[in-house]
């Protein structure tokens, strides 16, 4: 996916390339959020990229649950000082690194000035030492929410076919095309109940923004199809024993899903 | 401080309940009936210190304190639901002047009648609060954006009606200024944030002359059933 929003080549001080920052939102929960980002992280490991995802859902963090992690070091650590950023960042299977919300963080649920100073840090510290970093952020369209994502140079919007997911999915895009002025956004669709309804969902999708968020002068909004995960068994057995997808059900459809939506990243 | 395992059973009447008492006799409040230090009785006594200490002595209200227990529930349930809910917030126009030129006592009987007013107007779901002095702040849950202006302006009518008897020869009648802003659809925010653009609204109908609601231009609600219309078209009918 190329962007506008920020040049895919910006370097650091040192001269290394900044990482790119993905943003992985939902509106609704529960549509397979948390496992999209870290079987992506894993695909886009398995290419030879360094990743890092960071837990942005800050309020109710469950990255560790999806990954069967116990981390003893969390962001929460970070931010009040008990551990170094190095301590924290925590190799995660799949090959990608991981820097979890944990437990203690409802307290930052709440975009404060105190959050928004502490986020902006993390991500200054990280960038230059990834290719890739991925936020994994909450549910809804919270102020902490909007803020995660406007710290990221491109967006992955994940949905399932249901109506309630449509409806958030799309209030999401909207907010981000109107306050975040978004011209770019990325769509995966989770949980498709056959081939082209992910093409279908996206071009729907598409036409109502068209209309109803409209196109400002000499700028269209695009809304691009990335993936179409299947409403696959293999996910729900890897969900259940807490597994990463591309490791233990590789040949899955769903699996070739997340690895075709990383080449896609990578082009 | 570790919770012991088993805690130790309390012998009530080794509790010092003769404040907490005074308390609810001078309040009127209704004791509870079971007997005398035994757990229903303990829990009686609880649950009406808990009542005394939500409301507001003078009118009966809900006080500041439990108004903004109440807000910051609003807020939160607006944030999932995307329900439409409003907050008004009021305060009784040149209050001081009632107080100088009658007596605080008959600044109190026009609060206490401003308070009646307000809580004849509205629906029994909302939360009618005393926050401080001559100031009250309403929170209308699903109240629709069409329907705003419409509760402020029957508030604002019926008070300014209404003849508070202040001396047996003598009735005031008194105004109020209104100011309303609906709670962030689908954002998760803050109740602080809600108060403060009602309140915004309040300086504005002060500054705009007094004896009058303002409302803070509603933003379109983030998806319309037309939005949500065309957006389920096509989907609907492959589904069938």
């Amino acid at each position: 996916m190329s962007t506008n929003m920020a040049p895919a080549a910006a370097t650091s001080k040192s001269g290394r390339a900044l990482a790119r920052t993905l943003a992985v939102t939902s509106g609704k929960g529960g549509v397979g959020k948390t496992f999209v980002t870290a079987n992506l992280a894993a695909a886009l490991a398995a290419r030879g990229q360094k990743v890092l995802v960071l837990d942005a859902d800050l309020g109710l963090a469950n990255l560790d649950v999806v990954l069967n992690l116990h981390p003893k070091l969390t962001l929460h650590d970070v931010f009040t000082e008990k551990a170094t950023l190095e301590q924290a960042i925590l190799p995660a299977p799949g090959g990608f690194h991981v820097l979890l919300a944990g437990s203690g963080m409802v307290e930052y649920s709440r975009l404060t000035p105190e959050v928004r100073d502490k986020l902006l840090y993390i991500i200054d510290l990280v960038k230059p030492r990834f290719d890739w970093v991925l936020l994994d952020t909450g549910a809804g369209i919270s102020d902490v929410v909007l803020f995660a994502v406007s710290l990221a140079t491109d967006v992955l919007v994940v949905a399932t076919p249901e109506p309630t997911s449509l409806t958030d999915a799309y209030a999401t895009i909207k907010v981000l095309a109107t306050q975040q002025g978004r011209r770019e956004v990325g769509l995966v669709v989770n949980q498709a109940n056959r081939p082209g309804e992910g093409k279908l969902i996206c071009g729907q999708l598409q036409q109502v923004l068209q209309r109803f968020v409209g196109p400002t002068p000499g700028q269209t909004f695009r809304l691009e199809l990335l993936g179409e995960v299947k409403n696959d068994q293999a996910v729900r057995q890897a969900v259940l024993k807490r597994q990463l997808l591309l490791e233990h059900y590789p040949g899955s459809d769903a699996a070739q899903a997340i690895k075709a939506l990383a080449s896609k990243l990578l082009a | 401080m570790e919770p012991s395992a088993t805690p130790r059973p309390v012998d009530a009447s080794e509790l010092r309940l003769d404040l907490a008492l005074q308390l609810l006799q001078q309040a009127g409040a209704m004791l509870p009936e079971a007997e005398p230090f035994s757990a229903a009785w303990l829990q009686g006594v609880v649950d009406a210190l808990c009542d005394l200490s939500s409301k507001d002595a003078l009118t009966g209200l809900v006080n500041r304190r439990s108004f903004e227990m109440a807000l910051s529930r609003e807020v939160d349930r607006v944030a999932r639901s995307g329900e439409s809910a409003l907050l008004l917030v009021l305060d009784i126009d040149h209050f001081k002047a009632v107080n100088d030129n009658y007596g605080h006592a008959a600044g109190d009987l026009v609060i206490k009648a401003v308070a009646d007013a307000i809580g004849q107007t509205v629906r029994p779901m909302d939360t009618v609060a005393r926050v401080g002095g001559e100031e009250f702040a309403i929170i209308l849950p699903s109240c629709l954006p069409t329907f705003g202006v419409t509760v402020a302006e029957r508030i604002r009518e019926r008070v300014a009606a209404m003849e508070v008897p202040v001396t047996p020869a003598q009735s005031l009648r008194v105004t109020i200024s209104l100011g309303g802003a609906f709670a962030p659809q689908w954002v998760r925010s803050s109740s602080l944030l809600w108060m403060e653009r009602a309140d915004r609204q309040l300086y504005r109908a002060k500054a705009e002359g007094r004896n009058r609601a303002c409302l803070e231009s509603q933003v379109e609600s983030l998806v319309s059933a037309e939005e949500k219309g065309m957006l389920f078209a096509v989907t609907q009918q492959e589904s069938e």
